[in-house]
Order: structure tokens, then sequence, then C-alpha cells
């Protein structure tokens, strides 16, 4: 196990930073539909991030086709591989889908996408009130899935580092082989 | 039989007593950040006042009309353009302050959460726009014609709202407890004071309706001026008369609407009254001093109407900070506030079937 590679430097740098943004912009989501006071200022923020994130997660797809990520140990179940990879493709559908839809369903609302000032996207669907209802809900169902996924993903991620103890953790953190 | 070291996925790990303590903290470490998130949403704290709460209230004080605004529900579209002057470019550099024309759709409509209701002496009316430039930005905004708004903030808003929920045995608000809450509101009792001292306008188009949020405006300079606006009517303002009510059509604002736009387009100034340093910005109930400088920015030509349908104004949310450059939201609470409760009243009628609204407008016979 100690020959396990660990993760390309950019790589990593993408996956914490987008780490800490995806997370944010979750507390962020649940928090301002639940707010009469702050919602404002907070979906101030949650549009221009959503779309960084979408971008970060463009350029994260394509950093991962150029620099694939390392094999995970040999020695791991082939269920738990399974799993591994199926999650890391889920995480990567919803980090693009999801700020999409959050475009998509703005645009289907007839309301401007204003991320700063006079910087706006165009609308990417037709006005249309019933679309809206249900990418609206579809944008919560997705935002709960992606919060979900993200909590098995640490506590597999802390398996790893406390209990399987097999460079997993680390080929994403120190990048240190144990 | 000892853990097998080649293997560390091995469940047998858990036997060592350190291993299983690390699991059980892993699970805490999961547990505390799903709690955090869970506190973040509200879910912990059921009692507290959301935008979904707002959207519940004037749910239970009007009944659930399907489709329908949950608030300003009675309403008719209208469409038309606004011919800015250039004199508002000094206070924003919005674009649709530049010398020129802009096209504007919107909505008049009146306060109220009852679809079907009858056209009233006191029913408060409203106009609500989107400024559409060529430049894909876009500014709405939800005027009324009274005064002043009655409460300074969202949650006496609320408690109001609370205090006049129908009595399950009269179907009536409890006059004792909407004597309460204007007995312990000051600032509410001054505001309906302001709001019951002036007369109601005979229809649409001889009423002037006013921002009554304070908002800031933002010129090429970057100096931000405190500005609250109203559209100022051209059409002379005749007061309400009784028999007008009293007639028995149901919808005569609106009726008296297309007749006035069968004899021609109708007008308003926009005028933007000028805020000074310690005039309040985030308090609606109070008017500013009457000697504020006022700036007549451009006229609003209104010269269409139509029945609410698919995608016209019915499918608009006519929030307030949806804004262009140039135009900001002020520190007024109730903006965020309307804000919120607009969005989530949207997503709820969005997805609902629609039926037709009280208002049909016969526009085959408005074309020439
Ligand atoms: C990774 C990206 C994103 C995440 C994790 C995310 C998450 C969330 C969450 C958790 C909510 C609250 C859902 C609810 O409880 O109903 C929400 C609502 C919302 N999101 Fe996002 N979102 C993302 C991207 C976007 C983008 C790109 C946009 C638009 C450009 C957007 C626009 C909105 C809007 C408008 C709301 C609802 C506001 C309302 O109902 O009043 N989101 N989002
Ligand atoms: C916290 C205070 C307020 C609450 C909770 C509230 C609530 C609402 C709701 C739920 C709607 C229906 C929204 C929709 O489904 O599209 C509405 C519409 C409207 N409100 Fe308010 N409102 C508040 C304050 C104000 C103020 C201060 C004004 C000032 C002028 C105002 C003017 C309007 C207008 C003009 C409309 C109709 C817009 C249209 O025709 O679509 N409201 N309000």
């Amino acid at each position: 196990m100690s020959q396990h590679q660990p993760f390309p430097v950019f790589s990593r740098l993408l996956h914490w930073l987008m780490a800490i943004l995806i997370l944010a912009m979750l507390f962020i989501g649940i928090g301002m539909v639940a707010s009469v006071t702050d919602y404002h200022w907070l979906v101030s923020i949650h549009k221009p991030l959503g779309i960084l994130i979408l971008v970060l997660a463009v350029i994260r797809l394509i950093n991962r086709l150029i620099n694939p990520p390392p094999a995970l140990p040999a020695e791991m179940p082939a269920w738990q591989r399974w799993v591994a990879h199926a999650s890391h493709i889920l995480l990567y559908v919803l980090m693009i889908v999801l700020p999409l839809i959050g475009w998509a369903m703005l645009s289907a609302a007839g309301n401007p996408v204003v991320l700063y000032g006079a910087l706006h996207l165009p609308a990417i669907l037709p006005h249309d009130a019933m679309l809206y209802a249900l990418l609206r809900q579809t944008h919560t169902v997705l935002a709960l899935l992606l919060f979900a996924l993200i909590l098995a993903h640490f506590a597999a991620a802390l398996l790893h580092a406390l209990i399987f103890r097999d460079g997993v953790f680390q080929s994403m953190t120190t990048g240190q082989r144990r | 039989m000892p853990p097998d070291k080649s293997s560390p996925y091995d469940l047998a790990v858990l036997r060592q007593g350190k291993m299983l303590r690390r699991l059980v903290g892993i699970g805490i470490i999961i547990g505390a950040s799903a709690l955090c998130f869970a506190a973040v949403a509200g879910w912990l704290s059921p009692d507290k006042v959301t935008p979904a709460s707002f959207v519940n209230g004037f749910q239970q004080a009007n009944g659930i009309h399907p489709g329908f605004r949950r608030n300003h529900a009675k309403g008719v579209c209208i469409a038309g353009s606004f011919a800015s002057n250039g004199q508002g470019v000094r206070l924003s550099k919005s674009v649709i302050f530049q010398p020129g024309t802009t096209p504007v759709t919107g909505r008049f409509a009146l306060a109220g959460g009852m679809p079907m209701m009858a056209d009233g002496p006191k029913a408060v009316r409203s106009m609500a726009l989107s400024f559409r430039p060529a430049n894909g930005e876009e500014w709405r905004t939800g005027m009324n014609d009274i005064p002043v708004f009655p409460f300074p903030t969202p949650t006496d808003f609320y408690e109001q709202m609370q205090a006049a929920m129908p009595d399950p045995a009269t179907g009536k608000p409890d006059p004792a407890k909407l004597k309460a809450f204007v007995d312990n509101h000051p600032k509410t009792a001054q505001a309906l004071k302001a709001i019951g001292a002036k007369p109601f306008s005979s229809g649409f188009a001889d009423a002037s309706y006013n921002s009554l949020d304070a908002f800031r405006f933002v010129n090429e300079a970057g100096t931000v001026t405190p500005v609250r606006w109203t559209m100022a009517a051209v059409d002379p303002f005749v007061a309400q008369n009784p028999e007008q009510s009293a007639a028995g059509d149901k919808n005569y604002l609106f009726d008296g609407l297309a007749a006035r736009l069968k004899q021609g387009p109708v007008q308003w100034h926009l005028i933007v009254t000028i805020g000074q340093a310690d005039d309040p910005t985030n308090d609606a109930t109070v008017i500013w001093p009457d000697d504020r400088e006022k700036v007549d920015v451009g006229t609003l030509t209104i010269d269409h109407i139509a029945s609410e349908a698919d995608g016209n104004c019915r499918d608009i949310n006519f929030d307030p900070l949806v804004l262009p450059n140039g135009i900001e939201a002020s520190d007024d609470p109730l903006l965020s506030a309307r804000s919120a409760v607009y969005s989530r009243s949207f997503t709820r009628r969005a997805g609902e079937d629609k039926t037709p609204s009280a208002v049909q407008i016969d526009n085959a016979a408005k074309e020439p």
C-alpha cells in the first residue's frame, strides 16, 4: 500500500478550493431560503458563486482527463472501489448539473441572471412558469443529494485516514506516501 | 484471531478498541456536520418566521387560490414604454435614465390575497413595472397608491397578519386584537393616520404610485443618493365617489381603466425624491419632509392592456430587488423580506394549475 500515488498538486488545489466553495454554497442556499432578513445579500452571493463553481467544475473535469487520478489501492475490496468510482462520477455530475439548473430555473422564471452590477448571463430556457416550478424543485432535491453525498464522501475519507490507513487520504492531502 | 495485517479493509480491525473509538469519532463528526446544516436550514427551529411562514399566513387569511399571487391577487397586465428625459443621469448610471425610450411591461392590481374580490373604495391600488432596456438588464418595481407603508419591519407585518387572522367562530378578524396591535405599534398607528387622510382615486389611471421603500441611486462618478420615487399621474386626480362601488360592477376599477385606455394612452411622470442625510431610508412608515428636491426623470406611457395569461405579467415575479446597474437596495429591512416572500409566493403559484382571472379584457374590440 505504500506504493499509493498522490494526486497531482493542481488537482489537490482544485479539490480543496471547490470543497470549501461547494460547502459554503450549500449552507448559503439552505440558509437564504429560510431567512427573511438575510435572503437578499445571501442570494446575491449565491448566484455568482454558483456560476464560479460551474466554471471550476468544467476546468476540473478537463484537468482530470489530462491528469488522471492515481488508482485506488489494489487491496481495496472490489465493491468498495465500485462505490468510490460511482460516487465520484455522481459528484462530478452534480457539481455541473446543479449550477446549470440554477441558471436554467432563473431563465424559466423570466428573471435576469445578474452576477454583479451590469454583469448578467443570457437566458438558457424560454420563460415558462411550470418549467420553473419543476426546476426549482429539482434544484432543492439535487442540492440535498449533493450534501448527503459530500457527507458520505467525507466519512469515507476519514475511514481511509483513521481506520484503513492505506494512503488514500494522504493522496488528496499532503501527498506523502506512507 | 489477530486482525490480518495485510488487509486493512477487513472489518476485524474494529476489534481493536482504538479503531472502534475512531469509528465512533467519525460518526460524531458526520452527525455534527449534518446537524449544523439542519440548524442553518431552520429545521431545528420550527417557530422561526421564514418566507414560507409569510406565504402560509396569506393562505390562512385568504384561502388558497391556486395559480394566483398570495397578495395583490387580482390584477391585469399592461404594457407601454418609458421615455427618459436625461435628468436622471446625474443621479444614476442606469441606461434607463439615458435620454431615450425603454419598453415596459407591468401589472395593475389591488392589494389583498383574494383574486375574485370586488373592487372597493378602500382597496389599495398598485402598479408593478418591468423596464427592459436593450442591454439585457432589467428594473422591476412594485408601487402602491398609499403615502406610507403601515409597517416599519417585516416582523411587524407578520405580527399584524397574525392579529388580523379571521376568528374561526365569526369568520372575521377580532377587532380587539387589531386594536391591541395598533396600540402597541405607534409607527403603524401614525402611518394608518397618514393613509386614512388621503382620499383614494376614482380609478387606476388618475392614481399616483409610490415606491414607499427607499433605494440608492449610484451615478457614473460613484456618488450614492438615497431616493424614493413616485409614478405621478398625468390624468387629473378625481377622488373616489361612493356611487362607483355601489353600482354593482365588481370590476369597476379595472373596467374603468380599460375604458380609459380605449380613449388613448395613459401617462405618468417618474418623480424621484432625493433624501437628505437624516431622512430615514430604513423606515417606510415615515414620510420624508415635503421640501425635498424632486426630479422628473421621464414619462411612462401605458397603451396596452391584457388579461393575465401564460407568459405575460401573470408569470413575472415583480421582485423589487431586480435592479439594473445604477440602482441598489437601501438598508430598508422590508426589501429583503419582499424579495424572499415574493419568490416563495411565485414558486408556489408557478407550479399550480391556472384558472382565468377575474379581469377579462376583450382585446378583439380594441383592434382598430
Ligand atoms: C454548486 C452549485 C449550487 C448549490 C450547491 C446550490 C444550492 C442551493 C440550495 C441548497 C438552495 C436552497 C434550496 C431549498 O431549500 O429550497 C438553493 C436555492 C437557490 N439557488 Fe442554488 N445552488 C447552486 C447553484 C446555483 C446557481 C448557479 C444559481 C443561479 C445562477 C442558483 C440559484 C438559486 C436560487 C435562485 C435559489 C432559490 C431562491 C428562492 O427560492 O428564493 N443556484 N441553491
Ligand atoms: C414585508 C412586507 C411585505 C410583504 C410580506 C408583501 C407580500 C407580497 C406578496 C406575497 C405579493 C405577491 C407576490 C407574487 O406572488 O408575485 C406582493 C405583491 C405586491 N406587493 Fe407586497 N409585500 C410587502 C410589502 C410591500 C411594500 C412595502 C410595497 C410597496 C409599494 C408592496 C407592493 C406590492 C405590489 C405593488 C405587489 C404586486 C406586484 C404585482 O402586481 O405582481 N409590498 N406583496
